[in-house]
């Protein structure tokens, strides 16, 4: 019943391409001492390691990757954590999470490893009817049976090595079911810390959330590092949405500056759903969020939200495929991007209408701020349309702060510097304003504003 | 008295061209001056340069204000030590939320005088009277500072920020143009009502119209970089009369006409 996010030009496999000797072996390895697993799961992540064995890792000269070298990232040791044998101390790391205190479950996850006794709210499965708030892994021993036709449905192996490897690899992630008719009020937290261990490189978590007929439901998922170690953090969320689900995804990256994280949110959408995506980037020295979005059902509408806002030598990189498979469906991408520094912005957005899909309604739109003049940002919107009475437009534009409105600022009484975070802030403020979590609004309203009143975090100096 | 502003043989220009050709005008405490002139005699360039916008170079004179050299301050600098420029285009600023912006200006300029800063039910009860005076929407200071307001908002919103800023200078830059007589009426009225012995108001003005309604002590005609005829507000009523090709000295530029209000 579930149908995979067809990759429309799915990565050749090439024989010439370096494959880190690695994966297979730590496989093994893991395989031998882990407990045991669904048949199908097993398969699954066989076919995860097997489709990584054969592409390896993206290079520049892959159309999706060419603005992106993920040599820094590559040529790390293969070294996924293992499950950790001592609590690591993490509370004053959640205490700084922009989101802490918000009313709504906590779950923590430290290198990908559920951290039970640091989790709050949790709803264990029990009766039919009743939501299910709580770790991929309980759910796996408990209901294999339903997990079974959710599980890497949605997000296919073969959309790229990383997802590849996650399916390979995942440890653990959260495990949400909201069934019909029923509301969550409160955001379900999502909390993603690396440790900082020494053996611990990489994490993979997998986080699988469906949301019933009719029913609401606010993700937030946070990631973060304890130590920054140059660790990778390689995510994955599968979202499905039944008939008349109202939901929002809201993810903050806020990574140390040598980390790398690669994720992607996998989204199935069916009829009259109502979905807002919000994605933040702010930190990591490499970021790469995917979002496949499919629309599956009619009249559902979907809003695609983001900022990234990074400096030094950051590159923060959004890639998302919309797939308009039915007919009155809106899809409304909105992505802005502030950089300092040498940092860089990659943005790519395609949107593809299937034949059928009439009375679409696309737009995406890409803003950018450079804030110094070795900052850059290759954006790259594409459509690709088969039905013949849609309405689709894009746009990007890259700019800097407008001189005029500075000096109007200024000849109120305003200092320059002040003048030039208001600026900032209102050009973030658009994408913030979106988020319909009010109390998740006013807390990355806040958190902006300081990270811009931070200058040396920022580096967003005078230099107009 | 002591003058508020003491403009001495000030030349200055955009990119190298001269257009202020030796301008010298003092202002004192309960004064209310105008500048008139054609287009391109450089009104706006005068403006531009007292409230220090980037891009314009002043080549010899000196501008003194409250006894400090203006034009080594800073524009906010200015601002706080009571310097204001009506603008005569008021830029759109998308995202800043109005009385965000207005109360982050009031709290400098009340800094910058020793003042408390008020807190937001100080600030709002004391925007709320103020609005009143230049018949605004109060809903206007829900949105992004000038956003989508019209022409005549737009001039009313600068005399508003007048209004809460009370400055000791307040530089009008053709603040009637775009304006009905209605709306001019209104702005006029807000100007008058913020008048007081200890402050000064200089207006610029392509028309003589304005000047029914604000009253000026002087009157100065600016052509071609320079004042070359200065009167009471009668020469204003000469200028409606006669247009400006009787000043002499006016022949330097182009040929206008005063279009009657």
């Amino acid at each position: 019943m579930p149908t995979t996010l067809e990759p429309v030009r799915p990565a050749a496999p090439a024989a010439d391409r370096p494959v880190p000797a690695g994966p297979r072996a730590v496989f093994a390895a893991r395989r031998a001492g882990a407990a045991a697993e669904p048949a199908w799961l097993r398969e699954a992540r066989e076919a995860g390691l097997r489709r990584f064995e054969q592409t390896g890792y993206p290079t520049l000269t892959d159309e999706d990757w060419r603005f992106t070298n993920l040599a820094p990232l590559t040529q790390l040791p293969f070294q996924p954590a293992p499950e950790p044998a001592v609590l690591t101390p993490v509370e004053a790391a959640l205490e700084r999470q922009p989101f802490h205190g918000l009313p709504g479950p906590v779950l923590v996850f430290v290198d990908g490893y559920f951290a039970p006794q640091l989790s709050t709210g949790l709803q264990p499965p029990g009766r039919d009817g009743a939501a299910v708030i709580g770790n991929l892994r309980a759910a796996l021993a408990h209901d294999p049976d339903r997990l079974a036709a959710l599980l890497t449905r949605h997000a296919p192996a073969d959309d790229h090595a990383f997802t590849a490897l996650n399916q390979a690899f995942f440890t653990d992630g959260a495990y949400l079911r909201v069934p019909a008719g029923c509301a969550l009020e409160a955001p379900v937290h999502l909390v993603f810390l690396g440790s900082g261990r020494r053996d611990a490189t990489a994490s993979f978590a997998r986080n699988l959330i469906h949301v019933g007929a009719g029913a609401r439901l606010t993700v937030i998922e946070y990631s973060a590092d304890l130590a920054d170690r140059g660790s990778v953090a390689n995510h994955v969320t599968e979202l499905v949405a039944e008939d008349g689900a109202e939901l929002e995804h809201l993810k903050f990256q806020d990574q140390p500056a040598g980390a790398f994280e690669v994720s992607g949110l996998y989204v199935h959408l069916g009829r009259r759903v109502k979905f807002f995506s919000h994605s933040f980037a702010l930190g990591a020295r490499l970021s790469r969020h995917h979002i496949r979005l499919g629309l599956r059902g009619e009249d559902t509408e979907a809003v695609l939200n983001g900022l990234y806002l990074v400096n030094g030598e950051r590159l923060a990189d959004h890639h998302m495929l919309v797939e308009h498979a039915s007919p009155r469906c809106a899809s409304h991408e909105y992505f802005n991007g502030i950089l300092a520094d040498r940092a860089r912005g990659v943005f790519h957005g395609r949107i593809l209408v299937r034949p059928g899909a009439q009375k679409t309604d696309a737009k995406q739109t890409n803003k950018n701020l450079l804030l110094s003049d070795d900052a850059v940002v290759d954006t790259k919107p594409q459509l690709e349309i088969y039905a013949d009475d849609v309405k689709c437009t894009h746009g990007a534009t890259v700019g800097q702060l407008h001189p005029e409105h500075i000096f109007y600022l200024r000849a109120r009484g305003i200092p320059r510097e002040t003048a030039r975070q208001m600026l900032i802030h209102a050009f973030a403020g658009e994408i913030i304003d979106r988020v319909q979590c009010a109390a998740a609004r006013e807390a990355l309203d806040r958190l902006i504003w300081d990270r811009l009143e931070t200058e040396e975090r920022l580096g967003l100096g005078a230099r107009d | 008295m002591e003058p508020i502003l003491e403009i001495q043989d000030l030349h200055a220009g955009v990119d190298g061209r001269e257009i202020l050709k030796g301008i010298s005008l003092t202002i004192r405490p309960g004064e209310v001056h105008a500048i008139m002139g054609p287009n391109g005699s450089g009104k706006s360039t005068l403006a531009a340069v007292l409230a220090g916008r980037e891009g314009y170079t002043v080549s010899a004179g000196t501008v003194r204000y409250l006894g400090q050299d203006l034009l080594e301050m800073a524009p906010e600098d200015r601002a706080r030590a009571g310097l204001f420029l009506a603008f005569q285009y008021p830029v759109e600023i998308p995202g800043v939320n109005s009385t965000y912006f207005l109360k982050a200006a009031l709290n400098e300029v009340r800094k910058a005088r020793g003042l408390p800063e008020l807190d937001a039910v100080e600030f709002l009860q004391f925007v709320r009277e103020r609005i009143k005076l230049l018949e605004l929407n109060e809903d206007l200071l829900k949105r992004p500072v000038n956003v989508g307001f019209s022409g005549g908002e737009k001039k009313r919103n600068e005399i508003f920020q007048m209004a809460v800023l009370e400055p000791k200078l307040a530089v009008l830059d053709e603040t009637d143009s775009g304006l009905d007589i209605d709306a001019l009426r209104v702005v006029a009225g807000g100007v008058n009502k913020l008048r007081r012995p200890d402050n000064a108001q200089l207006v610029i003005t392509h028309y003589q119209r304005l000047l029914n309604y604000i009253v000026p002590d002087y009157v100065h005609v600016l052509c071609d970089g320079r004042i070359v005829k200065s009167g009471d507000k009668r020469l204003a009523l000469e200028l409606e009369e006669k247009g400006y090709d009787w000043i002499q000295g006016c022949t330097l530029c182009e040929p206008c006409t005063l279009t009657p209000a």
